[in-house]
């Protein structure tokens, strides 16, 4: 585990050369509450970043912000060098309630961003149909979202996201609404994805073990308003097997240690 | 990758067919079961009622069956319902047409939010029954008046769905279409009408409800026409089976249309509410 | 909606509506509109006539009795059927018919039964309020956790107690909105009633008016009605606010 929470404020000035995402002196402000405060942070190209925070630290806003759902109060997100105005096609976002259209079979909902771009039939379905591949859901195309459990609506969530072709995946508590089992095997295969699609991954969550098992870099947010307390690189075999990560002394030790970090702001 | 069989351990999952088409048509039956005791049971209990008797007006159950099965054969429905479904269709039609427009338009815009939505709001808490006088006087007798009378009960609800429908947008599905870059067009086709529909096609069965007795009041009141003049003729010559089965028969009629479109309703509109 | 910066409340543009109807009243477009202002001003003499007083305390009595009954009705057959599988679906199809037949049929069933008087109004009232204060009662009633059922058990509380303490507290929040949906259907249901009996309360002053083309007169009865159908809803919603925290947290 390497941390480099010292090192976070120098790389602020002299932007990495390989950060996809680049966040400047961001502030959010919500009426008189202040959510987010001066944020700087890189997010290195082809590595899965984790925002984690207690709740309510703002973890959702910057990350919303980020994808430009969301104005910044003030400061800057550049996405490949580029100022961020607005959400962006190198930029996809898989939401926290799934947000699948109900009316819509499944393979329209992955197909969905390339529907809105005009993209003719035939072909975005050809695309869909690798993706809903790719995320284990063959067979299930032509079923309706409300007959999959929650783990599979978030496999379409995803394959969605894959389907557009975007550089940066922006991941809202993607599993919290997941029950424990299904989302033990799906950051399984959220981390063969990642290996398999080299894309730039944020991932937004509250669980300690999720953010130290899937992620190359994490960033802890303080309580409100959201700074950001402390950056770790866990250093963790990724080679070794799921279930050999998770008895890894390495592994343990790291989750010790945030746990230890964020207990002050726990009520 | 064995994400689905790993998904069958949730409660969400469909038990086995064999079972669950055993079950399904054991609780179809009970239900139907139910339906009929509880309907059986409400004409034993008039029957009775009527034999008595609990007042000279009150004529037995099947005294009315036989006045309703005879004004069936007879033509007298056909001919009374003729004029009685023309007002009601095209004032739901207008209804519809004008209603659902208004309300996408309050809900997408804040403006005619604050324009109109609270004259709907008044004329849905109010009892718009009032003014069915004074159209009398103004347009007479004849189909204007009636169809005035359909639309005056009928609109504010359609409208007021249609506003509410647009305005609860699930929030998330409208951020997910911005993140996909989808044009202002795109999320009110895509997005905002299809997710509304359901609510939208709610208020039109409620405006349908609610012209059915705007098309009955207005026969009361205004014009002695269609099933309404079938009521008031046969309550003055004291046909007591005859007036009954008429009033029966508007009830019946209403409920079963209504029924039509829920489950038209259920079957197009909400694939996640159909049964597995 | 904000206009110059400042928020401007929803219901100002009643206001804008009321200057509109003055305009088109004083342009003389049609005599079945007469500017607002002669309505109010016929609506000031008219609350202070003695046939005014007696219509509206009529109707205020028919409404009044027929909400009592419907309400205890409703809350007792919605508990019923919440609590009872046998009364639910013995009664479900019932309720579920009468909650959007077209109720104005029965009328006259109703002025040949009970006579071309008040009672009539009555259960007109009646008919009209009840079905939806039983169906909202019995939906409040079956969103009572089971949990805090048994803690009332556990804790001793049983039959009478139960009822009065637990089970018809926490469904209060549906049961008053209930109400407030079955008032406004009573009050329609009222001048329904009044209307097609026409010889009594508020109908006959609607009929008297319209058919003399008294439209001030009209008007004047109109707004009246309106504003206490509006005033009503407003005060229930007013009480279903201040239960309205614990519904979420139940």
């Amino acid at each position: 585990m390497r941390n480099i929470t010292a090192a976070a404020s120098a790389a602020a000035t002299v932007p990495s050369p390989d950060a996809a995402v680049e966040v400047r002196g961001i502030c959010k402000m919500y009426a008189e509450m202040e959510a987010l405060r001066s944020i700087d942070l890189d997010f290195p190209a082809g590595k899965l970043t984790t925002l984690l925070g207690p709740s309510g630290c703002g973890k959702t806003t910057l990350l919303k912000i980020i994808a430009g759902l969301i104005p910044a109060t003030s400061g800057e997100v550049r996405v490949n060098g580029k100022p961020v105005t607005g959400p962006g096609p190198e930029r996809a976002f898989v939401f926290q309630d799934f947000a699948l259209m109900p009316w819509a079979t499944v393979m329209r909902n992955v197909a969905f961003g390339l529907e809105l771009k005009g993209v003719g039939k035939d072909e975005r379905q050809a695309v869909a149909q690798k993706y809903i591949a790719e995320v284990g859901l063959s067979g299930f195309e032509n079923k309706y979202p409300h007959e999959l459990s929650g783990g599979m609506r978030q496999r379409v969530g995803l394959a969605r996201a894959f389907a557009v072709n975007a550089d940066v995946l922006l991941l809202d508590e993607p599993f919290s609404a997941v029950d424990e089992q299904n989302r033990r095997k799906f950051q399984e295969d959220l981390l063969r994805l990642v290996d398999l699609e080299k894309k730039t991954f944020i991932f937004v969550t509250h669980s300690i073990e999720e953010a130290v098992y899937c992620s190359d870099r994490i960033v802890i947010l303080s309580r409100r308003p959201g700074r950001v307390a402390q950056i770790i690189e866990p250093e963790i075999d990724r080679t070794a097997s799921p279930d050999a990560i998770r008895r890894d002394q390495g592994y343990l030790d790291t989750v010790e240690e945030i746990w230890q970090g964020l207990k002050r702001y726990v009520d | 990758m064995s994400a689905p069989a790993h998904a069958n351990g949730s409660p969400r999952a469909l038990p086995g067919t064999g079972a669950s088409s055993f079950w399904g048509k054991l609780l179809e039956h009970r239900t139907a079961l139910w339906r009929t005791a509880s309907i059986g049971l409400f004409f034993l209990v008039w029957e009775i009622a009527g034999r008595i008797p609990i007042s000279f007006a009150f004529p037995t159950f099947l005294e009315t069956l036989r006045a309703f099965l005879t004004m069936l054969f007879d033509g007298s429905f056909v001919a009374a319902y003729a004029e009685t479904l023309q007002p009601l269709v095209i004032g739901i039609a207008i209804s519809a047409v004008l209603g659902v427009g208004l309300g996408i338009v309050m809900g997408l815009s804040r403006f005619a939010e604050w324009l109109v939505a609270p004259i709907f709001i008044v004329l849905q808490a109010a009892p718009m029954a009032a003014l069915i006088p004074l159209i009398t006087f103004v347009y007479g007798i004849g189909l204007v008046s009636k169809t005035l009378a359909v639309v005056m009960l009928a609109l504010p609800v359609i409208a007021l769905n249609g506003y509410k429908a647009v305005r609860n947008t699930n929030p998330s599905l409208v951020d997910m279409c911005r993140s996909f870059q989808g044009s202002w067009w795109q999320r009110i086709v895509k997005i905002i009408l299809p997710d509304a529909s359901p609510i939208i096609f709610a208020g039109l069965r409620l405006g349908l409800a609610a012209g059915f007795i705007g098309v009955i009041l207005a026969e009361l009141l205004i014009t002695p026409t269609g099933i309404g003049d079938l009521i008031t003729y046969h309550r003055s010559v004291a046909d007591y089976p005859e007036m009954y089965a008429a009033v029966v028969s508007i009830i019946l009629v209403s409920t079963l249309t209504l029924s039509a479109l829920e489950a038209f309703e259920v079957r197009v509109l909400r694939p996640e509410k159909k049964k597995g | 909606m904000t206009l110059f910066g400042y928020r401007v409340p929803m219901m100002a543009s009643l206001l804008a509506w009321c200057v509109i109807w003055e305009i088109v009243g004083q342009a003389g477009v049609s005599f079945l509109v007469p500017p607002l202002s002669d309505v109010l001003v016929a609506a000031f003499s008219l609350v202070q006539t003695g046939s005014w007083q007696a219509a509206a305390l009529t109707t205020l009595n028919s409404f009044l009795i027929g909400m009592a009954l419907a309400i205890v009705a409703g809350v007792v057959i919605g508990v019923l059927m919440g609590r009872s599988t046998l009364a639910d679906n013995l009664l479900g199809i019932w309720v579920n018919i009468f909650v959007s037949a077209p109720l104005s049929a029965l009328v006259p069933v109703l002025m040949i039964l009970f006579g071309m008087g008040e009672t009539t109004v009555v259960v007109t009232v009646f008919l009209f309020a009840v079905w939806i204060i039983v169906l909202d009662t019995r939906a409040g009633i079956q969103a009572v956790p089971r949990s805090l059922e048994e803690m009332g058990r556990s804790y001793g509380a049983g039959g009478l107690r139960l009822y009065s303490k637990i089970i018809l507290l926490a469904a209060l929040p549906e049961i008053l909105a209930g109400i407030r949906l079955g008032m406004v259907r009573g009050v329609k249901g009222v001048v329904i009633g009044q209307l097609l009996v026409s010889i009594i309360g508020y109908g006959e002053l609607f009929e008297l008016y319209s058919r003399n083309f008294d439209m001030e007169n009209f008007w004047a009865l109109t707004i009246i009605l309106f504003a206490a159908a509006m005033g009503l809803s407003a005060l229930i919603e007013n009480i279903e606010k201040r239960v309205e925290y614990y519904a979420g947290v139940r």
